[in-house]
């Protein structure tokens, strides 16, 4: 039983069991929903799909599976898929859409379809009857009519059809969207480490009472450190030139970083690390510290996190003279490397979309020295370095 | 047993069927939701309109799978015993019940209330599988074993700050609870403040709504706060015309400070309305 809808979901790469599919069976069988697919979508959805970052998956994936049931249930014709591939977009005023407004129910229209079936037998586009594109007849896709049945278009395009699945509201959920600075937070928050150091300052009841049962009764009080966040954190900013662009998305990572993490050190630089940086970015030729003062002070146990777009000439990555500021001693991948050779867990965020990679010879050197730690600031991206920094 | 929605909780169709498969098949539901979309609120509203009892279990970032089935309080029972109590012969009497247990004794089906369950440990679900899944657990000191007498009808809550385990997943139904849209707003306004003047609620919806969209902000008002803001609107008697009126000194709306907790944020958004405020 629906065995094709849940290997569809399977197809989509949703992380569906037996057991879940099992449970649904189990739901239906038990009566909770009545013969409606809306109810169908909804209660397969609390059953098969367990975050709401997969929503938008499930709903192509029941897009997909159910495109040809619903509309058209009883038709045993093929629609030839050429004809319903997007021609032309359509408009209508307001007077025309009204005229096409009545049309009768949902039965009626399912009947009328049906027999346009059997006349239809050649590809149809605009128009007002047959079943096609961009036509204002109540079949086909891509075209205006308010009691329309929909076949294989996307997504509902002027708001007022049926089909939950096809609005596809839960797009913003999925994990490779945007960010915001909740999202960030709880991102961060993957890169919690509880540990017990420092001055022992809580009672261990535990401790206390199996040492007073082997000290024959008389009580022996432990004590013990408190239990907090031991991640500690370096982060490194690029600032000014290509990363305006950027500045929204830094400012974001930079409030939820610092809220999240109590032991967080951050210092800005310029396309590339070289021998020093700056933390005040207004007095950043005055107050500078050196690259080689943080790798000193700082314990191998940091995280360092660079962000960055890593776009800029690879000269200035490679060449001891390459910075665009000042003549610099050393190139800015000698520097990249002691930072990597210093703290092990380091990684490399980009606000440069993943796509665009490619296209920049920087971003693939810098990539490489970083060993491929470098990831997308979407919630994805920053998920997954964050697990690389917990690791 | 069905819940359609109660006198004071508006539940979207969605909503309600979740809840259903999950009293009708006795497993958990796991709800998510932008904060202040009323998760917490849901399993109250489901025992009181079933007339079932409520067990709620707040969970803490120390809070041990353990201290919801039973816990054994050695310290008493150390105490008893340098005292020579006679009590201290049955360890039964330092035996403390949890939540759980309390649940699956219940003579009576219960709603049990897990309350932000992220908070916990990473351990913290997957202590629970079985207890959740059999609804039985074993009882190491007194060799036990505790049973449900009736299924409970469990609500489980989570910020998503954790990742839940996938076996725990597996085990739940899962809603996520969509920040409401305008109808559906209106309706809960109208199930929290009966009678409220439509043009006063229509204004203050759309003046809400603007707050919302304003881009960059920390935090985003939601439900809970609209309501408490509604409620000092009423409150200082504020007309629907000031809310609405367009004219550029006014445009903040008036005590923005119940939406916005946040100082960068009413910086912010003092900032751009102060922006849009000069002519083009």
């Amino acid at each position: 039983m629906l065995l094709d809808f849940f290997f569809t979901l399977r197809r989509h790469q949703l992380p569906v069991s037996i057991r879940e599919h099992l449970l649904l069976i189990e739901a239906i069988q038990a009566q909770t929903i009545g013969p409606d697919l809306t109810e169908f979508y909804h209660l397969a959805r609390t059953t098969l799909v367990k975050d709401e970052s997969n929503y938008d998956k499930y709903d192509r994936a029941f897009a997909e599976y159910f495109k040809g049931i619903e509309t058209l249930a009883g038709v045993s014709a093929e629609i030839p898929i050429e004809w319903l591939l997007r021609q032309a977009e359509l408009t209508l005023s307001a007077q025309e859409r009204a005229q096409i407004e009545a049309m009768g129910g949902w039965e009626e229209m399912m009947a009328q379809l049906r027999q346009r079936l059997e006349e239809q037998k050649e590809r149809h586009q605009g128009g007002n009857r047959m079943i096609g594109t961009a036509g204002t007849s109540p079949f086909g896709a891509y075209g205006y009519n308010p009691q329309g049945v929909r076949i294989g278009q996307d997504r509902s395009r002027h708001r007022s059809a049926v089909k939950v699945w096809d609005q596809r509201e839960f797009r913003n959920l999925d994990g490779n969207a945007e960010l915001g600075t909740r999202n960030i937070k709880i991102a961060l928050r993957r890169l919690r480490r509880f540990a017990r150091e420092g001055a022992a300052e809580e009672f261990d009841i535990d401790n206390t009472i199996s040492r007073t049962a082997r000290n024959a009764g008389l009580l022996d009080v432990q004590m013990r450190p408190e239990r907090r966040n031991a991640i500690k954190v370096l982060l490194f900013l690029d600032i000014g030139g290509s990363m305006d662009d950027h500045v929204k998305l830094c400012e974001e990572l930079f409030s939820a970083a610092r809220s999240e993490f109590k032991r967080l050190e951050y210092f800005y630089f310029h396309n590339c690390l070289y021998d020093h940086v700056w933390k005040d970015n207004r007095r950043r030729l005055s107050a500078r510290t050196p690259t080689l003062e943080i790798l000193h002070k700082y314990g191998h146990d940091h995280r360092v996190i660079f962000v960055g777009d890593a776009t800029m000439s690879p000269y200035e990555i490679l060449q001891p003279g390459g910075s665009i500021e000042y003549d610099n001693p050393e190139a800015g991948s000698v520097w990249l490397q002691r930072v990597l050779t210093t703290y092990r867990k380091t990684v490399w965020l980009n606000p440069e979309p993943e796509e665009l990679w490619n296209y920049r010879q920087s971003v693939a050197i810098i990539r490489d020295l970083f060993k491929g730690r470098m990831y997308p600031t979407t919630l994805g991206g920053l998920e997954l370095a964050m697990k690389t920094l917990a690791r | 047993m069905r819940f359609e929605g109660s006198g004071s909780y508006v539940a979207t169709d969605d909503l309600k069927l979740a809840v259903n498969a999950a009293i009708t098949l006795r497993r958990p539901l796991l709800v998510k939701g932008e904060p202040g979309t009323g998760k917490t609120m849901l399993a109250e509203q489901v025992a009181a309109s079933l007339g079932l009892p409520l067990l709620e279990w707040h969970v803490k970032s120390t809070t041990k799978a353990q201290q919801g089935l039973y816990e054994y309080d050695a310290v008493s029972r150390l105490r008893d015993s340098q005292l020579g109590e006679s009590r201290v012969h049955d360890i039964a009497n330092y035996i403390v019940r949890g939540t759980l247990w309390e649940a699956f004794a219940s003579d009576t089906p219960v709603v049990l209330l897990i309350d932000e369950i992220d908070k916990a440990d990473i351990e913290f679900p997957n202590d629970l599988l079985r207890e959740l899944d059999r609804m039985e657990f074993h009882v190491y000191e007194t060799r036990e074993l505790v049973r449900a007498r009736h299924r409970p009808i469990v609500f489980i809550t989570s910020n998503n700050e954790k990742e839940l385990p996938d076996a725990f997943l597996r085990r739940c139904f899962f809603h996520y609870i969509r920040f409401p849209d305008k109808e559906t707003l209106e309706r809960i306004v109208e199930v929290h403040f009966p009678g409220i003047r439509k043009e006063l609620l229509r204004a203050a919806l759309e003046s809400f709504f603007e707050v919302r969209e304003t881009p960059g902000l920390k935090k985003k008002p939601s439900t809970s706060e609209f309501l408490d803001w509604l409620k000092l609107l009423l409150a200082e008697d504020i007309g629907p015309e000031l809310l609405r009126s367009k004219d550029r000194k006014s445009i903040i709306p008036p005590m923005h400070g119940a939406l916005l907790k946040n100082e960068q944020d009413v910086h912010l958004f003092e900032r751009l309305v102060f922006l849009s405020r000069q002519p083009r």
